[in-house]
């Protein structure tokens, strides 16, 4: 009884499941049927079982849970008759996998059916093992498949050699076995037997270099000789498409003979006369022919050098680049893309209709011509094809236009001759589809025209008729309005004019409009606003015509529901409004920005906006008694950085909410003239105004400025305390490049509850050597924290081979960044950083805790020292 | 290993035979099938689209399509092809020839085209273990075993025969 035929409970099913009009009514008819299934299962009901397990495949293919009908598979499959059996190894192969335990039960019913006198049977049994036989099955039954590759008839021979191949994948070493049966195959004349034969050569030369070698010496000429049979065979209808015999086959030589000839100059010698051959004669008019071509390129382009046929080759991914059938120009850049490394003028010369296949609407073909011409790109075109680029940027699609910035931008990075040229560009870029580009290329940007100090004028000039033109591409405002910020005056007075420039107008005023109009847009978002009010400060100490205009700009956000533009608005407003003495200083432009830090920066993390590189200015002795605490503290008064308490935190909280609701002016800016004052640190960043250098160090000559007069410190004080950048700059104020103020970061309001400053300790002190670290955590990892172990040789010897190791319990990862050098100088005259990144599994249960090991050179003797640093600040 | 996977899916999107050659979890499965049909069904929309615009008629429709039939996703490619309101996709690893793919779709739909006469989404969704077992005599472990329509369904018919 067949139940397909017969019942026809199947056809109910599929009829019910498909009058289904919801996904939950079809839900609810699998649910039944599944019910249904396991209570028939449960009554071993015989009649239904291939019935059952016909319906549990369609269920599977559905996507529904089908495991519990595994055993039934078995069942079937150990039943003796072939239909049970053809359904059986049906669902094996699509219920199970080779992972499953089910399916070592089926070995040895597979063993039976491979030795099966009835060769459907045998033919059903080496097809499901060949697609799930695991690599415990490939051992068991491996000498049952190689007897089979010499059955009688073909059928199960080219089964058995598709069953090899898998064989051979699992467990290589079985190889050896199967390379004298599979060159027997490639002598046969059955395209099934040759077609699979030839796969399982490729796949044997694939796995073992002694295969690979013998079919060399062995097969290349036969099977040179075999594919010259196919293509001049006579018309085969069973195997004819387009008039080509076996297209399949052809490509299976091809792909057979290009593995053979890899890296053999005789067996490429061997082959070329049959693949010029196949690349001339084969008709180009068809789907298949146009295959074979294909396949026969890739071949002439991986073996061995014959100038001729890459010639050859070359022509027919010309023609088939221009051909109108889009699926062979796809193919002709996939295999341009490979020609590349062969021959790269060749490519070169295919430029033009690369270029225009960029434009294609078809983005598959785009997406493979823009790959094309990125690696295409070289010093001497990188001017007209980036223009070609830009070009077209104005006119794509808006889902390309992601990649396209992105290729773009990359390329004007690597090739950029001249810093003119590349800032141009970029603000061709950023004009065309300035949102469509990450940060980093627009921060990139502002780095570099930091640097290219002779084109500041111009530059801001560019960007300010830019921003005329293209007002709602963000990124592109953002860095208008950070050059406005710095370079406004010489916008307004034409500073730096180059020739090519043609000279415009603009008046302090117009530079003021531009950045009011940025930050009222309604598109514009935290971000850009918050660089337009810090440009607006700027602007105010260098205009000071329109300081009264701008002061009330900046008013109008002490309203703003966003916490950050209120807070930002208040503090700005005071300075402006009552420290007209400091402010000039205050808002200097910003130093060089140190194109290395960046780059360096950019390949560490994006992610983490303060990483401090230095601890030196960081001694907090409290503020993180209570690690609850801390935040707060740090949000309510800066001094609590400062001020050397040894009270409990509590105290200190107290003691700062005192500071800064009674401002004493005396005590605050006694403060804020301690040495390494922390505080101001906030402030210089929060002004830009920090430099490169250490911060602490440069301390006193900033403040020099306000030395004589104590008043106008102290209400900074008062500002500086609100200010979200407590917690960027806290942890030692040492990354003022970065900071939010300048741009550098997002300014997200997250921030201000992940930041808690840490004390920094001392590790680990020896006769020779201390070790110093300095703790800070990424904003929005708490369980992370990056210690910054800074080593100080205490020895008159310099220190060689210098290497710190460490060692965490189970609950900590740790994570090691290469050291700073590896060589540390005698003396304390210097010394060696490493950053090391722990992540606390159990944060806030266990502190942290390590085992550390440092070994190196002394006068030529190795040196080892040991420790266990477990007095690490409480809360990382 | 060279075919991943062959999906046959109706016009609405519903799979309607899925035979993989590596193994995915249900889940995974779940999460492929929409994505890639949805990203393939999107394809042919716009073509279509293009068509009606500037009248372009091809005797061979399948060549002459407006947007080729190769998508790339993830780290393999799907070659697809329509035939009225079925689609074929096939995953392939990277180094297939996609276009013997593209003909090895056609020789699928022809050998069943033979069996069924004019095969359609409801033969194969009635029958559908015997298109697994085409696909079975046709494609083993992602290889092509056999290109010969006789050959391939030789099998089956004598199963027919017997019942």
């Amino acid at each position: 009884m067949n139940p397909f035929s017969s019942g026809t409970r199947l056809r109910d099913m599929i009829r019910a499941i498909r009058a289904c009009k919801t996904a939950a009514e079809e839900r609810a008819v699998v649910r039944k049927e599944c019910a249904a299934i396991r209570a028939s299962i449960n009554e071993n009901d015989h009649d239904y079982r291939h019935r059952n397990l016909a319906k549990l495949m369609f269920i599977h293919m559905l996507g529904y849970p089908t495991h519990f009908g595994q055993m039934e598979c078995l069942k079937l499959i150990a039943s003796a008759g072939f239909p049970e059996k053809r359904i059986g190894y049906l669902g094996l192969m699509l219920l199970l996998d080779e992972r499953q335990e089910v399916l070592m039960l089926v070995t040895n019913s597979l063993k039976q059916d491979l030795n099966h006198t009835n060769q459907y049977i045998v033919g059903l049994a080496l097809c499901a093992l060949g697609n799930i036989c695991s690599a415990e099955m490939a051992r068991d039954l491996a000498p049952e498949v190689e007897r089979l590759l010499q059955f009688r008839d073909p059928n199960i021979r080219k089964k058995a050699a598709l069953c090899s191949i898998r064989i051979i994948r699992k467990v290589p070493e079985l190889a050896e076995n199967f390379i004298n049966p599979a060159a027997t195959l490639l002598k046969e004349k059955h395209h099934g037997v040759l077609i699979t034969g030839v796969q399982l050569c490729t796949d044997l030369c694939k796995v073992s270099e002694e295969a690979l070698e013998y079919f060399r010496k062995k097969c290349t000429e036969g099977l040179v000789k075999t594919l010259k049979d196919v293509v001049n065979s006579p018309y085969a209808p069973e195997y004819d498409i387009a008039g080509i015999a076996d297209p399949f086959l052809h490509i299976r030589l091809l792909k057979l003979l290009r593995v053979l000839g890899q890296g053999d100059a005789d067996a490429s010698e061997c082959m070329n006369d049959i693949l010029a051959q196949v690349a001339t004669k084969t008709e180009s008019n068809k789907n298949a022919g146009n295959a074979i071509l294909y396949e026969c390129v890739e071949t002439i382009m991986s073996i061995e050098d014959s100038g001729g046929l890459r010639v050859l080759a070359i022509n027919i991914l010309g023609r088939f680049l221009s051909n109108r059938d889009n699926n062979i120009r796809y193919v002709a850049l996939n295999m341009l893309m490979k020609a590349i490394t062969v021959d790269a003028q060749a490519v070169q010369r295919h430029r033009a209709t690369i270029l225009e296949c960029v434009k294609d609407s078809d983005a598959s073909i785009r997406k493979r011509a823009l790959e094309l011409v990125y690696v295409l790109v070289n010093e001497s075109n990188v001017k007209p094809l980036t223009k070609e680029l830009i070009d077209y940027l104005e006119v794509s699609d808006e889902e390309f236009k992601g990649d396209l910035t992105a290729k773009i931008c990359s390329i004007v990075t690597k090739f950029s001759p001249e810093k003119i040229w590349y800032i141009d560009q970029m603000l061709k870029v950023l004009s065309e589809a300035g949102n469509f580009v990450k940060d980093e290329v627009w921060h990139t940007l502002i780095v570099v025209i930091s640097n290219a100090s002779d084109l500041h004028g111009y530059t801001v000039r560019a960007l300010y008729r830019a921003f005329q033109l293209s007002a709602e591409q963000e990124s592109l405002v953002r860095v208008a309005i950070w050059c406005i910020g710095e370079y406004g005056d010489m916008l307004v007075n034409n500073v730096g004019m180059l020739d090519i420039e043609d000279p415009i107008t603009v008046t302090e005023s117009d530079a003021v409009d531009v950045i009011e109009v940025a930050i009222k847009h309604h598109t514009s978002d935290l971000t850009t606003k918050s660089m337009g009010l810090i440009a607006l400060l700027k602007l105010s100490s260098r205009f000071p015509s329109c300081s009264e205009r701008i002061k009330d700009i900046v008013v109008q956000y002490k309203g703003s529901l966003v916490l950050e533009l209120q807070q930002r608005s208040i503090e700005l407003n005071s300075i402006i409004a009552k420290h007209q003495n400091i402010r000039s200083t205050l808002v200097e432009r910003m130093p060089v920005l140190d194109e290395a830090t960046f780059i360096g920066k950019k390949a560490g993390s994006m992610q983490s906006t303060v990483s401090s590189p230095v601890g030196a200015s960081i001694n907090l002795p409290n503020g993180v008694a209570k690690p609850s605490a801390a935040p707060l503290v740090d949000l309510l008064d800066l001094g609590s950085d400062d001020v050397p308490a040894p009270s409990s935190s509590g105290g200190d909280l107290l003691h700062d909410l005192l500071g800064v609701d009674l401002a004493p002016a005396s005590k605050q800016s006694g403060v804020n003239h301690s040495p390494n004052n922390n505080g101001t640190d906030v402030l210089l960043d929060l002004l830009s105004i920090g430099s490169p250098t250490q911060s602490s160090s440069s301390l006193p000559d900033m403040l020099s400025s306000s030395q004589g007069n104590k008043t106008p410190v102290s209400p900074l004080g008062l500002a500086a305390p609100s200010s979200n950048s407590i917690q960027a700059t806290s942890s030692a104020g040492a990354a003022p490049v970065i900071d939010l103020l300048d741009g550098f970061a997002a300014s997200t309001p997250k921030h201000e509850n992940n930041g808690t400053a840490y004390p920094s300790v001392v590790a680990f002190e020896s006769s020779n050597l201390r070790m110093v670290f300095n703790f800070s955590k990424q904003p929005g990892n708490p369980q992370t924290t990056v210690i910054e172990a800074t080593f100080t040789n205490l020895s008159a010897n310099v220190y060689s081979d210098f290497i710190f190791q460490a060692a965490v319990p189970k609950f900590l990862q740790l994570h090691l960044e290469p050291a700073s050098s590896n060589t540390l100088p005698a003396s304390g005259n210097g010394s060696v950083t490493q950053t090391l990144r722990v992540t606390n599994s159990q944060h806030g249960k266990k502190s942290l805790v390590m085992r550390i090991r440092i070994a190196y050179k002394m006068n030529n003797k190795d040196v080892l020292e040991e420790g266990q640093i477990s007095k690490f600040p409480p809360g990382l | 290993m060279g075919i991943r996977f062959i999906l046959m899916v109706n016009k609405q999107g519903q799979t309607r035979l899925a035979q993989y050659y590596e193994y995915l979890t249900l889940e995974e499965r779940r999460a492929l099938e929409p994505e890639i049909v949805r990203k393939c069904l999107a394809r042919t929309e716009q073509q279509i689209l293009c068509k009606a615009v500037i009248h372009v008629y091809d005797a061979d429709v399948y060549l002459y399509m407006e947007q080729c039939s190769f998508v790339e996703h993830r780290n393999y490619k799907i070659v697809y092809r329509r035939y009225a309101s079925l689609f074929f996709l096939v995953g392939v690893d990277n180094d297939e020839n996609e276009l013997a793919i593209l003909e090895f779709i056609h020789l699928l739909v022809e050998t069943m085209d033979r069996h069924f006469g004019n095969v359609c989404e409801l033969d194969i969704m009635f029958h559908l273990e015997k298109a697994h077992f085409m696909l079975e005599e046709m494609v083993m472990n992602g290889c092509i075993v056999e290109t010969n329509k006789s050959s391939i369904l030789a099998p089956i018919q004598l199963m027919d025969k017997m019942n």
